[in-house]
């Protein structure tokens, strides 16, 4: 378990404020953001490689806030490996293990268990520089895990990797986890990383946490414009609300029954609106006529502009959808949404 | 093809400079007959004062390392208020026009300063002395040395140390373990830069200590009692030894390809 309170670090030009996150025992928690945002920031408080200004740190109860990164037990793998280049695979896997009191004979079950897991029989004695992305991730997370670290800290494990790497050590990370059953805490910028390994995610922004929660809640029920961005909402309109009714400039959205007082906007995910010639829902609300203004095919799926009396609108659909609709630019279609996927904040 | 004239100016300047660098060099090499070239080596005096040169370079080197690898790490990995004040301080050597860098040492190793008390209590003289040489090239040398070595630290992932702390090693075992391995080729280049300028330095020797007498100082005595034709066969024996000695160095250091 990692728990930070008030953790609060000051560096020139940026400050982590009063970070307070509990990351439970076994937990697979990512930390979201965008680049300098401060994510690394909180990971190397954590590992003990910067002073922290004020705050607790605590690593399975334990306060570790002021001692040397060495005897946290925390485990560390970056974005670029760092790897030790003039260690061959075997010594670097083996580096941390003199310090734990253990030598390779003793340990070697477990050692040889950690190496058949990552499948590095093959490449023990080879060079570390020659190896590929996906072989050098799994090299440091085998080096990370030979001296049996209570938490583990990865820092965009994955940003670094090719394509088809980048999913195969997304699923080593996924099964690691779920059969170990290890603390891990993730940085990424990746939104479909969290969701694809995490049950709990924080969304950080300039140095202050704006969200944290399951990842579906932060998904479907951001509680910041910044978040709702961040998601993916790409529909974000300030707005004036009257109970079930919402009214961006002249447009009048229907929205979910709630207390509405203190809200300023609503948000609508792209992938929730539905694009049709005719109007084709069976909802009688939400219903607009749009100018179709630009359309960008993005390979699988594609992003369609619209124009509702001058308020833009972004939709997602399927290019293979978008073929067989033949919508053209500068055509009027029908736009539509359900009530309760008008989300406020 | 025509060439523009850009180009034309940059391949002629490169070439105005490389043939300004080799020319007088390749002329003075060239210049003494084969018989002078193994009078001088038969010279104990000339051996002498080469062996004394490379020598006491070499012990200037091994005390820039010794200290200066500690510092240089410190500049490299640190930031701190007044960093920048210090690393010009460590450049002014280079700046300090040579004559008042022996001055400047003098006027604290005198008998007037309480330094110079000190010293003399702990039986050491600068003036006149081998010592005072070897003070004299660190003096001169240390710039190349920490700036060398400094850019050597930085080009080491600071990544690759917090890895190994976080696997348990100590601040020293990560740098012995992970940052020396890949440092100690810059610290060679960093020593070969400090002992050539140690080598090469005149000015201030000759203010601290005419003798015993280094190569450079015997050169100068050649060449105005004697004139140039009897001080350029030790100058080119100096040359020729010290190139050696450097390419050795170097060839010890170079780096293997695979690690690139």
């Amino acid at each position: 378990m990692i728990q930070l309170r008030d953790l609060s670090v000051k560096l020139p030009g940026f400050t982590l404020k009063e970070i307070n996150l509990t990351v439970e025992k076994g937990e697979f928690f990512t930390l979201l953001g965008p680049t300098g945002a401060g994510k690394t920031l909180i990971l190397e408080s954590i590992s003990g490689m910067i002073p922290i200004h004020r705050g607790t740190i605590t690593i399975n109860g334990k306060d570790v806030s002021k001692m040397p990164p060495e005897r946290r037990g925390v485990g560390i793998v970056y974005q670029d490996s760092a790897l030790f280049p003039h260690l061959n695979v075997r010594k670097n896997i083996f580096f941390g293990l003199r310090y734990h009191g253990k030598t390779v004979r003793q340990s070697g079950k477990a050692l040889d268990a950690i190496i058949e897991w990552f499948s590095l029989e093959h490449l023990l004695d080879r060079s570390v520089v020659n190896l590929s992305g996906g072989e050098k991730q799994r090299v440091a997370m085998a080096r990370a895990l030979a001296v049996d670290p209570s938490v583990l800290l990865l820092d965009e494990p994955l940003s670094a990797l090719d394509p088809g790497f980048r999913e195969e050590i997304r699923d080593i990370l996924k099964t690691l986890h779920e059969e170990t059953g290890i603390t891990v805490l993730m940085v990424t910028h990746d939104f479909v990383e969290a969701h694809y390994l995490a049950q709990r995610t924080a969304v950080l922004n300039a140095g202050l946490i704006e969200q944290a929660g399951t990842v579906a809640d932060v998904f479907y029920r951001p509680s910041t414009p910044f978040v709702a961005r961040f998601v993916g909402m790409k529909n974000i309109f300030p707005a004036k609300f009257d109970k079930d009714v919402a009214w961006v400039d002249d447009l009048q959205f229907t929205i979910p029954h709630s207390d509405n007082r203190f809200r300023k906007y609503v948000a609508i995910r792209p992938e929730d609106i539905c694009v049709s010639r005719t109007n084709i829902s069976k909802i009688a609300t939400n219903i607009f006529n749009a100018t179709v203004m630009r359309i960008f095919n993005k390979g699988i799926f594609s992003d369609i502009r619209l124009d509702v009396s001058g308020t833009v609108f972004q939709a997602i659909l399927p290019t293979s959808a978008l073929y067989r609709m033949n919508f053209a630019e500068g055509e009027t279609v029908c736009i539509t949404f359900t009530p309760e996927r008008v989300h406020v904040i | 093809m025509k060439i523009e004239p850009f180009l034309w100016l940059m391949i002629s300047c490169s070439l105005l400079i490389i043939a300004f660098i080799l020319l007088p060099l390749i002329e003075m090499v060239l210049q003494p007959t084969a018989a002078a070239m193994v009078e001088t080596f038969q010279d104990a005096d000339v051996l002498r004062s080469i062996f004394f040169s490379v020598s006491a370079s070499a012990a200037a080197a091994l005390i820039s390392f010794v200290l200066g690898t500690p510092f240089a790490y410190l500049l490299a990995r640190r930031t701190f208020p007044g960093k920048k004040i210090m690393e010009s301080i460590v450049d002014l050597p280079i700046m300090i026009p040579h004559p008042v860098v022996g001055i400047a040492l003098l006027s604290i190793a005198g008998r007037n300063h309480w330094i110079g008390q000190l010293l003399q209590k702990m039986g050491i003289t600068l003036m006149g002395t081998a010592t005072g040489i070897i003070a004299v090239m660190t003096f001169v040398g240390l710039p190349f040395y920490i700036n060398t070595v400094k850019t050597g630290f930085e080009a080491i992932p600071v990544r690759a140390e917090n890895v190994a702390r976080s696997l348990g090693a100590s601040r020293s075992g990560a740098f012995f373990r992970v940052t020396f391995p890949l440092a100690w080729r810059s610290m060679v280049v960093g020593m070969i830069m400090c002992m050539a300028r140690a080598i090469s330095e005149f000015g201030a020797i000759v203010i601290v200590a005419y003798h015993p007498m280094v190569a450079s100082v015997m050169i100068y005595e050649r060449f105005t009692a004697y004139g140039i034709k009897y001080s350029q066969p030790v100058a080119v024996w100096l040359i020729l030894i010290c190139l050696f000695l450097f390419l050795l160095l170097r060839f010890f250091s170079i780096q293997p390809k695979s690690t690139t």
